[in-house]
C-alpha cells in the first residue's frame, strides 16, 4: 500500500517548522514517530499534500527532572520513558504501559507527543496523562501556551492542537510524598487496541491514607476519561477494600464503551471494574514500597 | 516532487532521487535491488520487514525514505562478514530457527538489537522482545532458542545444546 502523493520537508528548527504550518494552513500535517499517520496514509485515511517531519529538529527529545516537574519532549521515543531508570523511580507506570504499546520496533519509533496529539483514545498514554494530571506545552507563531490534560482532548481525532501549533513538551507534577501508579489493559494480542485500559496513579499520607487518586480509562468512550467517582471514592480513604470496590464498580458504570469486535457493553464494562481494582492495587502496592 | 536523498546501507553510500511517498521497504527492494528485507502485512505488524536504523530495529514498510536520509541502514545482506555468518545467522541455522525463511530476516535483525540490550535476556524477554515479529511455521520455540543460542555465541559464553526440545 502507498500514500497518495505528498510534498515533504525537514525542517531544522521549530519556529521553520512553525512558519512551514502557518503557511501550509489545512493542506499540511506534521510528521512525529509516523507510526499512526503512515499506515493511515498507506490506507488512505489520511491524505495530507503536505508533510512537516519533526525529526531533524534538534531539542525537542528529553526527560528531564526541573522544577518537581517530569518535563517530557515531544519527540522523546516510547521506548526512551519504557528504559528510563529515572523515570521509573516516580513513575513504574511508564514501563507498563510502555511495553503495552505495539511493540518494540514501534516504540522504538512512536513518539509520546505524538500519541497524545493523535487524540485517538484508543492510545494508551492519554490515560496515563489523566492519572497523572499531565499539563502539555503547545507551541505557535505567537508564543507557548500550556492546557491542563482535562482539557486537551476534544474529540476523535481532535485536541486543543489548533492549526499551525505543535505539541512541544509534556509536564507531569513529580509527588512529593509517597506514590504509586500503574497500568493495565486487556488486550486481544499483542499490537491491538485496548478492549480496555486503567491508568491508577495514587498518593498517600505518612498514616497511608489516599490525599490524591488520578485515575484514566483507554478506549471505553469517544475520548480518553477521568473517572472522577472512582478518585473521589479513594480519597479521604485507607484504601480499604470497600473503598476499591466502590471505585472500580463507578469507573465500570461511568466509562461509555461501543460494542465492537473486541467485546460487547457488559463485557468491556466487565473490563474496567476488574483492571480498575487490580491496578488500585497494584499503585497501592507499589506506594507502600516507597 | 522528488527528493535528492544519501544514505547509507550495509556500509555503502547511496545517493537516488525518490518521491516523498516511497517506503523506506519499497526503496531498499526496488531502488537498491536488496530484496532480503520482506513484505509481509504491510500494516506494521508482522515485523518481515525490519531493518536497523542507526542501530535501531525498524518497520521499514512504516517509514518514508526521505526519513531515512543521512541514516545508516542495516539490513539482512549487511549482517554476516568476510569471517563467516553472523551469531544470529549462525544461530538459526544450528537451531532450525526457520521453517519457510519469511520472517527470518526481521527476526534476525530485531534479535541483533535485543541482545546489544540485553546480552543475556531469559526466555520471557525473548518472547517480548520478538512481539513484533510474526512467524507462522515454527511455533517460536526454535527462534528463541537460535536467539539463545547468539547471546551465549557473543558473550563468549558456552554453547548451549541445538538437539530438539520436544514440548509435551
Amino acid at each position: 500500500m502507498i500514500p497518495s502523493s505528498f510534498d515533504y520537508t525537514a525542517p531544522s528548527s521549530l519556529d521553520e517548522a512553525l512558519k512551514l504550518l502557518h503557511d501550509l494552513g489545512d493542506d499540511a500535517k506534521i510528521l512525529a514517530g509516523g507510526h499512526s499517520l503512515i499506515p493511515m496514509m498507506k490506507l488512505r485515511f489520511a491524505e495530507p499534500e503536505h508533510l512537516i517531519d519533526l525529526n531533524n529538529i534538534p531539542g525537542l527529545s528529553y526527560l528531564k527532572i526541573e522544577g518537581g516537574m517530569l518535563k517530557i519532549g515531544a519527540m522523546t521515543r516510547e521506548v526512551e520513558t519504557e528504559e528510563s531508570v529515572e523515570v521509573a523511580v516516580h513513575f513504574p507506570i511508564f514501563a507498563d504501559v510502555a511495553k503495552l504499546i505495539a511493540d518494540p520496533q514501534v516504540r522504538n519509533f512512536g513518539t509520546l507527543g505524538g500519541n497524545l496529539a493523535h487524540g485517538d483514545a484508543a492510545n494508551d498514554q492519554p490515560a496515563v496523562m489523566l492519572a497523572l494530571n499531565a499539563s502539555v506545552e503547545i507551541a505557535g507563531l505567537d508564543g507557548r501556551r500550556t492546557v491542563g490534560i482535562d482539557d486537551f482532548f476534544y474529540g476523535f481525532y481532535s485536541t486543543a492542537v489548533q492549526e499551525g501549533e505543535i505539541l512541544t513538551e509534556i509536564l507531569i507534577p513529580i509527588p512529593t510524598g509517597r506514590s504509586g501508579n500503574a497500568y493495565h489493559k486487556v488486550e486481544r494480542k499483542v499490537g491491538d487496541y485496548a478492549t480496555g485500559g486503567v491508568a491508577v496513579h495514587l498518593e498517600l499520607d505518612e498514616q497511608g491514607i489516599c490525599t490524591k487518586a488520578g485515575i484514566g480509562l483507554t478506549n471505553v468512550n469517544p475520548t480518553p476519561l477521568r473517572a472522577v467517582r472512582s478518585e473521589a471514592a479513594l480519597v479521604g480513604t485507607s484504601l480499604d477494600v470497600d473503598a476499591i470496590a466502590s471505585a472500580a464498580q463507578y469507573a465500570s458504570e461511568d466509562c461509555n464503551p461501543s460494542s465492537d469486535l473486541r467485546g460487547d457493553i457488559d463485557y468491556k464494562r466487565h473490563i474496567i471494574r476488574a483492571v480498575t481494582k487490580k491496578m488500585i492495587n497494584k499503585a497501592k502496592q507499589r506506594a507502600f514500597k516507597n | 516532487m522528488k527528493k535528492e536523498i544519501t544514505l547509507k546501507i550495509n556500509g555503502e553510500e547511496f545517493t537516488k532521487e525518490v518521491e516523498p511517498r516511497t517506503l523506506l521497504v519499497h526503496f531498499i527492494r526496488e531502488d537498491i535491488g536488496m530484496t532480503g528485507t520482506h513484505i509481509g502485512c504491510d500494516t506494521s505488524s508482522c515485523g518481515a520487514c525490519t531493518i536497523l536504523i542507526d542501530g535501531k530495529s525498524a518497520k521499514s514498510c512504516t517509514v518514508l525514505a526521505v526519513q531515512a536520509a543521512g541514516k545508516e541502514i542495516t539490513t539482512v545482506e549487511g549482517i554476516a562478514t568476510t569471517e563467516g555468518a553472523h551469531p544470529i545467522q549462525e544461530g538459526f541455522k544450528e537451531n532450525h530457527g526457520l521453517h519457510c525463511g519469511f520472517c527470518t530476516p526481521g527476526m534476525m535483525l530485531r534479535a541483533i538489537e535485543l541482545l546489544e540490550k540485553n546480552p543475556d535476556p531469559t526466555e520471557e524477554e525473548i518472547r517480548w522482545g520478538i512481539s513484533g515479529n510474526l512467524c507462522r511455521c515454527t511455533g517460536y520455540n526454535n527462534i528463541v532458542k537460535s536467539i539463545k543460542y547468539a547471546g551465549a555465541k557473543l558473550r563468549g559464553d558456552e554453547l548451549p545444546s541445538t538437539e530438539p526440545v520436544f514440548v509435551e
